[in-house]
């Protein structure tokens, strides 16, 4: 876990250095921002990019585990699990796919839970334990849900894939993986547009046959 | 999404005084609020988080099983008394959303979801509900998933809910907090019709707190059915449903519970045929004619026609699984 958490944070930490099209959206959405806010808005995204433009709102303390890595945050009240994950802490493995809670893209686990991280404020995860896709491996070794959607093809685009692996890890973990029928009843909420399902299914029957520990 | 303050008070008197206010909103799951939040349709100036509050239990009663309003719509599903003793509301939960919302919405936030008609949800169409006075798009629009009894000229919008049907027609209580004291209401009697006043989905003021659920021990949970008709296999919301739960000694119906979903502005019960029902034979032919008797009075607009024929359809089918007949 330890070790699992080291790694993960280096690389979050790289990650907005590393890629100049974020950099690019980071810095469009501030010139929106600026074009929408008031002076002393624009005051203050004039001297410091766009998380300062928010300052001038109101702000809460928010303490929050993700991926085993404590984290001491303020945020604006507005702010969704999901944006928070993507935008603050740079976890961008969580998909924004509908925003309104209908896909599944952006399922993450709180407290063990399967949720929408999309309709979930991040307020409300005060004091709580979030993993995300980029939690699940062990270092370079991947979680077998990983493997067998991987060995299964369970994707095509991909973009929905962090949920779905979210989603079948914690559908094996609430004991509803028992049939394909369950499965596809329990899989619901994470849609898939390539129709890779059936491959879905295969890698959580793989897992869940093999009986390893999820 | 509009800015608005959050507050999270730790006890029960700090959300009574917060609720009080005006422009606040009271958030527990968020699966419908922040959507609709998002989505323009609600613009609270403060949200009340009532998850600091003790209201998460499931516990058995002297007459009884008490639900917490903050347990989740799984934990309920999952609930082993639940199970047992109602698992009309179980199935009806599990029907419901997917998994992942279940894990989220709470049992007081299922009741307080608002409607999914597609005027109330577009903040350029006209809807009494959200802007009253500005008229009902639906009536004369797109109005497939709409009401087909109890609607009014203002509104005729349907209750999303499958777990409030089940609750419906399992006679359950509500337990309301107000800064005044507490008080009790007839589940069925907690939605409402839309009348002249659709912008009310129930009769729980703005000051109240729901604190909780309480279902009465019954003979029913070995003849009891949920049964889910919608637009694909699973996560839609019904076009129709029905809570079917009997109590049957050797072949005879003793008592009878009906509430259909889909079909009204609340959770539809349909006494008239539960008094039907009673005394007769569990046979197809009587749970035909109940069906028959519950659609007295149904009316059907330009795209809903269809629900007047899978209505009764859906009620016989319900009792049949119920009476374990198929």
């Amino acid at each position: 876990m330890e070790d699992q958490n080291k790694g993960f944070e280096a690389e979050s930490n790289l990650q907005p250095k590393d890629n100049p099209r974020r950099d690019f959206l980071k810095k469009s959405s501030l010139l929106t921002a600026v074009a929408l806010t008031p002076a002393v808005a624009v005051k203050a995204a004039e001297n410091h990019l766009d998380e300062k433009v928010a300052a001038v709102f109101e702000k809460l303390s928010l303490d929050v585990t993700v991926n085993g890595v404590a984290h001491k945050l303020s945020v604006e009240p507005r702010v969704t699990l999901l944006d928070l994950l993507r935008e603050q802490l740079h976890l961008t493995g969580t998909k924004k796919g509908c925003d309104y809670g209908q896909c599944g893209a952006c399922t993450v686990h709180v407290d063990g839970h399967r949720v929408n991280s999309c309709l979930t404020l991040a307020m409300m995860v005060d004091g709580k334990k979030v993993i995300t896709i980029e939690g699940l491996a062990n270092g370079d070794e991947l979680h077998p849900m990983q493997e067998a959607f991987i060995k299964h093809d369970g994707f095509q685009c991909g973009y929905c894939t962090p949920g779905q692996i979210m989603s079948a890890v914690a559908c094996i973990r609430e004991g509803h993986a028992n049939s394909e029928a369950e499965i596809r009843e329990y899989m619901s909420g994470n849609i898939c547009r390539c129709g890779a399902y059936p491959n879905i299914v295969n890698a959580i029957q793989e897992v869940k046959n093999g009986g390893q520990k999820v | 999404m509009k800015q608005f303050q959050y507050v999270r008070p730790a006890n029960q008197q700090g959300v009574l005084a917060a609720i009080a206010q005006p422009g606040t909103k009271i958030i527990a799951g968020g699966s419908n609020l922040v959507d609709l939040m998002k989505h323009g349709v609600m613009a609270p100036d403060k949200l009340v988080d009532i998850n600091k509050l003790p209201l998460r239990n499931i516990s058995g009663i002297s007459n009884g099983l008490h639900i917490g309003a903050l347990a989740l719509n799984s934990q309920v599903a999952e609930d082993q008394q639940v199970k047992t003793k109602f698992p009309l509301l179980s199935q009806a939960l599990t029907a419901g959303a997917s998994a992942q919302l279940r894990n989220m919405a709470t049992v007081g936030g299922n009741m307080m979801q608002r409607t999914r008609c597609p005027y109330f949800y577009d903040t350029a169409m006209p809807c009494n509900k959200r802007a009253p006075g500005t008229g009902c798009g639906a009536k004369e629009g797109f109005n497939r998933m709409h009401a087909i009894f109890g609607f009014s000229d203002k509104c005729i919008a349907v209750h999303p809910s499958d777990m409030c049907i089940a609750l419906a027609a399992l006679d359950a209580t509500v337990l309301i907090q107000g800064r005044k004291g507490t008080r009790h209401l007839k589940f069925t009697d907690f939605h409402r019709l839309p009348g002249t006043t659709p912008e009310l989905d129930n009769n729980l003021a703005k000051d109240e707190l729901i604190t909780g659920v309480e279902i009465p021990n019954n003979n029913f949970a070995q003849h009891s059915y949920y049964l889910k008709v919608r637009d694909r296999a699973s996560y839609a919301f019904a076009l129709i449903s029905v809570a079917a739960a009997l109590d049957i000694q050797n072949g005879i119906i003793k008592d009878a519970r009906l509430a259909m979903g889909g079909v009204a502005h609340k959770p539809w019960r349909l006494t008239t045929a539960e008094q039907l029902l009673k005394g007769k034979p569990a046979t197809v032919a009587t749970f035909e004619q109940a069906a028959q008797t519950a659609m007295q009075g149904a009316k059907a607009f330009k795209d809903n026609a269809f629900k007047l024929q899978m209505a009764p359809a859906s009620i016989t089918e319900a009792l049949t699984h119920a009476a374990g007949l198929v």
